[in-house]
């Protein structure tokens, strides 16, 4: 007994020390003017439950300590009043009204989306997210956002892993960033590739579903700089756990700076679609681009996870025409977890992930060049 | 002790429910492996589905036969047609479900792929502008044409609506103790019946083969089939019950008063009955 | 109303049959409650070890226990388990066994189709449990089991959706027994105001039941179509919405969790006024608001999508409306509140649970309420708070229910009584450990911890440890209940006909333990 005390002692030392132990009781206020509203609403409920709270059970308590029989009570036979019965029905339709009123405001504002400065779409794809920049300045940008590698492998190790080297943020951190400027209203389209998904930032103070084959509307305006992370909150299969968000929110001028980074970045790529590439070009993006896209489910080894996510390595369909690989990756599988990657990747990246795949892990069925892609669109 | 009329009867142990439970269990093991893809599967439902007629006439002899011999009285007569009734409820329920399907489709999801929903419509859906029916924006299942409503399906209004007054005319002739008409009505019920459920193959037959119309023609098709579908499983079911009491009312079986399986039959033939009514307009006409 | 007295076969005594036979084949409403209750508890038991897996893999941070995979099967079983296989069928048994013997009826008013309802249930759930074994594992996309996610299962899908099925044939049987045995077997005099709550509470339960399980069939069987023949109820290319497979879901679903806390509310009413010796306050106000409650928990149902993106006045239909429910209840709780005002009360274990449910089910009530309010959901959906909202209002709501009447009627049952003291010591160890339990994960929810994930930020570590081992010592005082159980059927003092000095109703006017049927002869009501 004394053995397992120490040892659960030992656990529970353990566990608080070894992090950067916070014991956080409430909501986060965040860093939005709806996200402190809602933070308002969320006080002012709490409080009103905790008032009613305090009188229900008063009475109640009040009632158990004198009322018992062992005090010598006697029972009275009262068993009706219908002032009683009626005021306890009033009193709680008023408070209710009374909270109605601002929640309703709160959420007409949270649901306008009109006059937005900018507008990024949202896609979720098991699992990483997809930002596509669709107006002004950045308009074209566009990226994949999945679990950080070091993260990734970390939770992969099981009980191995380190994670006091990911500070407070362990599965917080991703590849790519969503970066937005500051003091302007922004307005995010909100979709999905195969399943519900729910982007979700706890400080712009709310979340929306992203529905495949719907666009949802949602906006925030963040006035701080800085970086602020999220998750995935709707369960959309094995790695729901693992599909991060993290904003970065940039003051107007690094904002700029960082589009003009991204377009020649951008350029590049396209300028690269268009001419012939080299196999080992081919196989060293397709590699990166498999490992951030498709080893989740088809694993880095290309053995799958069978029969849920199929074997690569020697599938016949990675070994065979070279037309059916590229459609099935263009238009994904309906009715199963293998998502259509059409408008997920460009043609150079999906012609190197399609190459790799025809030639790693002991296939070796060619290779296959971005115009081929272009040309099966 | 006695089993007089004016004792609540309460059976012996009975062995038919779990007989039912293990029917039941092999019929959807049968089913999903069917499902699945493993040959063995349709065999498998297909013991299942028997060994539930099995049962049926096991179960359903026994409670005949314990009628017949005036072991119920009044009150167990009411439990049943009480039961029946909330039986026959949670079946429009069960409709209920798909109506809303239908619904929810026609008056929120299309109208909003459609562009009632800007942004939808806009960044995913661009091209996509077919009112109802519609198989969607991605053209699912190809080009079909819908089902008309005053050919075949106005026949089959008429049918179940003659047949409802079929079955209340051999009710009022049982009331009148009145045999002949009974069972002839009757078998004029189960006759419309079957023409009714004659002509629904007709019309599916032709849906798949002229009009391109199938399951896997979008929304529409969708709960076009479903709809009529499970509908058209309630008449076949209603059907044969409608021909069980015709021979049991040809056994005279059923006295002026005292008929709850005739009655219960009626009512769950009306339900159908209804439910045609409504499909008829919100799925053919409307 | 006719007498509602019994009669037999002729080659039938008084006794029951024996052997195996006898609980396979039988149609009395004692034994079959029995088998309810034995299959709810093993269900409890089942449903709970999964829970351990949860908590054992959130114990730290790092993926230790389980793969992700599986942990999301765990999630989905154990919900899945819980409600549909152990306190649905615990109430219906409660059911089974208490309302012939409070209405003063013979026996159900359907016999062989309560002996159907049933053995449904085991194979029901024994196909549900083997898909485990199958290509692609158990059912993992929530007990919600919302597409497109869902229809990614693997070979179990149809097992799974044809155990829900069957399951729910099951409800609608039972449901459809226990009105009719209500409407047209009480006894000469038991008018519908004279009924005890708890017979209210299960007759409107039904109601809901049998309007809602059909219309969960019907999703379940959109959910079956979409997988193997092509149809596009759930994909927008076909014209289809993801989203209305939620809709119907939550038609069934809102309604569903009532039908979890009716019969609890029932079982309250009856413990409190026993052992505050006084009558229950309000006897008909808490008719109205059982009723006020089943109509409103029909028009709430898109609470649970605040954030699927509605239009507005959508949202602010289901805010108000779900908002309005905190009513009625309120009228529940102020009556027993009522009720124990000046009483003279004892505090045995029944009332104990009873007592803790008031406290504990309201603080899930309140969580409830703020839910409801929309802009706030949008913080709140799918974290943790959620998941301690619900907890309170399931396990020490619904269950702690069932554990009082458990305690309450159990010496009626058995003819002896429990171990008071063991049964005190499981009251106080599970009350402390099961708000450790949960009450952590509201903090947890607050800061951020989405639900249904297996792995978390190291920020969430301190609360997750503690809840585990609220978890874990809950669970482990739950053998204490099962071996109090078993040790009061064994034997133990006697127990008088109305086993509790405040206790009435026509219950304990029979023996302890009651004949096998239960009124041969109509009792007379005054
Ligand atoms: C027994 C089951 C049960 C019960 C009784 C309730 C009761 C209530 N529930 Fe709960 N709920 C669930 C089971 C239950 N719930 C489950 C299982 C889920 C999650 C499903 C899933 O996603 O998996 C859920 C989720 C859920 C949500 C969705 C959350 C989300 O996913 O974002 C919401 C939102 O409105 C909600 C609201 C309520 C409300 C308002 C009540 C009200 O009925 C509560 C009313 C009671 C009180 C308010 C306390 C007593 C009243 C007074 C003392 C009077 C005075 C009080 C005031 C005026 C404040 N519930
Ligand atoms: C009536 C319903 C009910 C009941 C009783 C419970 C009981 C419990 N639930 Fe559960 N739960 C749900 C309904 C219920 N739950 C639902 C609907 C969900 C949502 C699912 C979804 O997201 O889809 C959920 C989800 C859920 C989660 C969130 C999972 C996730 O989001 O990933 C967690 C996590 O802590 C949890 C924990 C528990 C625990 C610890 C208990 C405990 O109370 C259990 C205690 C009982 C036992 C432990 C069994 C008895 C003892 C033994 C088996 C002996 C062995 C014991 C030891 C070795 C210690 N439940
Ligand atoms: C979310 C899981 C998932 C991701 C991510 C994923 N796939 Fe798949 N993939 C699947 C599934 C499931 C199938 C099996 C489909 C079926 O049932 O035929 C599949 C099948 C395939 C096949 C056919 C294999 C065969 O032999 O049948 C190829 C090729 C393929 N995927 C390529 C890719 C590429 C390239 C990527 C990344 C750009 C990718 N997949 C990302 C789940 C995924
Ligand atoms: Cu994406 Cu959860
Ligand atoms: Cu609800």
């Amino acid at each position: 007994m004394r053995k397992l005390a120490g040892i659960l002692s030992a656990l529970l030392v353990g566990a608080f020390t070894s992090a950067n132990a916070d014991y956080a009781l409430n909501m986060r206020e965040g860093v939005t003017s709806t996200s402190q509203s809602v933070y308002d609403l969320h006080m002012i409920i709490f409080w009103v439950c905790c008032v009613i709270g305090v009188v229900v059970f008063g009475a109640m308590i009040y009632s158990i300590i004198n009322h018992r029989k062992s005090k010598g009570a006697v029972a009275a036979q009262f068993h009706e009043s219908t002032t009683m019965e009626i005021l306890w029905t009033v009193v709680p339709i008023v408070i209710l009204v009374s909270m109605a009123i601002p929640a309703t405001s709160t959420l007409l504002a949270m649901e306008d989306t009109s006059d937005a400065d900018m507008t990024v779409k949202v896609t979720g794809i098991q699992w990483k997210w997809k930002y596509d920049y669709v107006d002004g300045d950045a308009s074209g940008i566009s990226m994949i956002s999945s679990l950080d590698a070091k993260h990734n492998e970390a939770r992969l190790l099981g009980a191995d892993a380190d994670l006091s080297q990911f500070g407070d943020n362990y599965l917080m951190e991703v590849d790519n960033p969503l970066v937005i400027p500051t003091g302007k209203k922004v307005r995010f389209l909100l979709t999905a590739a195969d399943v519900i998904h729910s982007w979700w930032v706890p400080d712009l103070g709310w979340k929306k579903d992203a529905i495949p084959g719907f666009v949802n509307e949602a906006w925030t305006k963040v006035d701080e700089p800085g970086v602020y992370r999220g998750k995935c909150a709707e369960l959309c299969g094995k790695d729901h756990g693992f599909m991060p968000i993290v904003v970065v929110a940039k003051a107007p001028e690094d904002y700029a700076k960082w589009v003009a980074e991204q377009k020649s970045v951008a350029e590049a790529a396209a300028a690269s679609a268009d001419r012939e590439w080299t196999k080992d070009e081919l196989l060293a993006k397709g590699e990166q681009v498999y490992n951030t896209n498709c080893a989740a489910c088809h694993q880095a080894n290309g053995k799958g996870v069978p029969p849920a996510f199929p074997a690569l390595a020697g599938s016949a369909i990675a070994n065979g025409d070279a037309a059916a690989h590229i459609s099935l990756v263009l238009d994904g599988k309906a009715g199963t977890a293998m998502a259509a990657y059409r408008n997920l990747l460009n043609d150079a990246d999906l012609a190197a992930v399609i190459s790799y795949e025809r030639n790693a892990w002991g296939n070796s069925a060619g290779i296959v060049q971005p115009a081929a892609i272009k040309a099966a669109r | 002790m006695a089993h007089t009329g004016d004792h609540y009867y309460v059976p012996h142990g009975s062995h038919w429910p779990i007989v039912a439970s293990v029917a039941l269990t092999i019929g959807v093991v049968g089913a999903a492996n069917w499902f699945n893809g493993n040959a063995s599967g349709q065999m498998l439902l297909l013991l299942g589905l028997a060994l539930v007629a099995f049962m049926m006439f096991g179960w359903f002899g026994t409670v005949i036969n314990e009628s017949l011999k005036g072991m119920y009285n009044e009150q167990v007569d009411r439990s049943f047609r009480q039961g029946m009734m909330w039986f026959i409820f949670s079946e429009v329920m069960f409709f209920a479900a798909f109506f809303g399907a239908l619904f929810y489709a026609r008056v929120l999801s299309v109208p909003w792929l459609m562009g009632a929903d800007f942004s939808t419509h806009e960044y995913l859906w661009k091209g996509f502008g077919e009112a109802w029916p519609t198989n969607g924006p991605g053209n699912v299942g190809g080009d079909f044409q819908n089902m008309g409503a005053w050919g075949i399906p106005a026949i089959n209004t008429l049918l179940l609506l003659t047949s409802g007054v079929t079955i209340t005319l051999s009710h009022w002739a049982l009331k009148a103790n009145d045999q002949k008409n009974t069972v002839l009505w009757l078998a004029a019920t189960v006759a419309l019946g079957a023409t009714f459920l004659g002509f629904q193959v007709y019309e599916y037959v032709h849906a798949y083969h002229e009009l391109n119309l199938t399951l896997g023609s979008g929304i529409y098709g969708s709960t076009f089939f479903m709809l009529t579908g499970f509908h058209g499983m309630h008449v076949t079911i209603g059907t044969i019950m409608l021909l069980v009491i015709t021979l049991r009312a040809a056994k005279g079986h059923f006295s002026p008063d005292h008929h709850f399986a005739f009655e219960g039959v009626a009512w769950y033939w009306h339900f159908v009955d209804v439910v045609w009514l409504g499909l008829f307009i919100f799925v053919y006409v409307i | 109303m006719s007498t509602a007295t019994a009669t037999h076969d002729e080659h039938h005594d008084h006794g029951p049959a024996k052997g195996l036979m006898r609980w396979v084949t039988t149609t009395n409403h004692k034994d079959i409650g029995t088998l309810y209750l034995l299959f709810a508890l093993v269900m409890f038991f089942i449903g709970g070890a999964m829970a351990m897996v949860i908590r054992a893999e959130l114990f730290q941070p790092g993926m230790q226990v389980v793969d992700p995979q599986f942990f999301n099967s765990m999630t989905t079983v154990h919900a899945l388990v819980m409600i549909f296989g152990a306190v649905m069928p615990a109430f219906t048994g409660l059911a089974n066994w208490l309302i012939p013997m409070m209405i003063g009826a013979p026996d159900m008013a359907l016999p062989r189709m309560n002996n159907f309802s049933f053995w449904i249930l085991p194979f029901a759930f024994s196909l549900l449990l083997s898909t485990f074994f199958m290509n692609g594992g158990g059912p993992a996309g929530g007990w919600t089991i919302y597409p497109p996610l869902s229809l990614q299962m693997g070979d179990g899908f149809p097992f799974m959706i044809f155990a829900i099925h069957l399951a729910g044939i099951s409800s609608i049987m039972g449901s459809i027994n226990i009105v009719v045995t209500i409407l047209n077997m009480r006894a000469p005099g038991m008018t519908l105001m004279k009924m005890p709550l708890f017979v209210w509470t299960w007759l409107i339960t039904a109601y809901l039941l049998i309007a809602t399980m059909p219309v969960l069939a019907g999703a379940v069987t959109m959910l079956l179509t979409d997988k193997f023949a092509g149809t596009s109820f759930f994909s927008a290319a076909g014209g289809g919405d993801p989203v209305m497979y939620q809709h119907i879901f939550w038609f069934f679903g809102h309604p569903e969790v009532y039908i979890l806390i009716l019969p609890a509310f029932g079982i309250v009413s009856a413990i409190v006024p026993t052992f505050a010796r006084k009558p229950l306050f309000g006897y008909s106000s808490m008719v109205y608001a059982t009723a006020s409650i089943a109509f409103l928990s029909f028009i709430v149902w898109a609470h649970h999508m605040f954030t699927v993106g509605m239009p507005v006045v959508g949202e602010l239909f289901f805010m108000y409306a779900t908002m309005m429910i905190a009513v009625p209840t309120g009228v529940k709780v102020f009556n027993w509140v009522s009720t124990m005002w000046k009483g003279s009360m004892t505090f045995e274990t029944p009332m104990l649970f009873a007592v803790g449910f008031i406290i504990m089910f309201t603080i899930g009530g309140f969580s409830g309420l703020m839910l409801a309010i929309a802009p706030a959901d949008f913080q709140y959906h799918d974290t943790y708070f959620v998941v301690a909202h619900f907890h309170y209002v399931l396990v020490t709501g619904a269950v702690y229910s069932i554990m009082a009447a458990a305690y309450y009627w159990l010496p009626k049952w058995t003819g002896n009584m429990y171990d008071e003291k063991l049964g005190k010591m499981h009251f106080w160890i599970s009350t402390v450990s099961v708000n450790v339990l949960f009450f952590p994960q509201h903090f947890l929810g607050l800061a951020g911890m989405p639900r249904r994930i297996p792995d978390y930020s190291v920020q969430f570590t301190d609360w997750n440890v503690i809840s585990s081992i609220g978890g874990f010592v809950f669970g482990a005082s739950q053998l204490m209940f099962a071996y109090l159980v078993y040790k009061t059927i064994r034997g133990g003092e006697k127990a008088t006909d109305q086993v509790w000095e405040g206790a009435h109703g026509l219950e304990w006017t029979l023996p302890s333990p009651p004949p096998y049927h239960s009124f041969t002869e109509a009792p007379e009501v005054k």
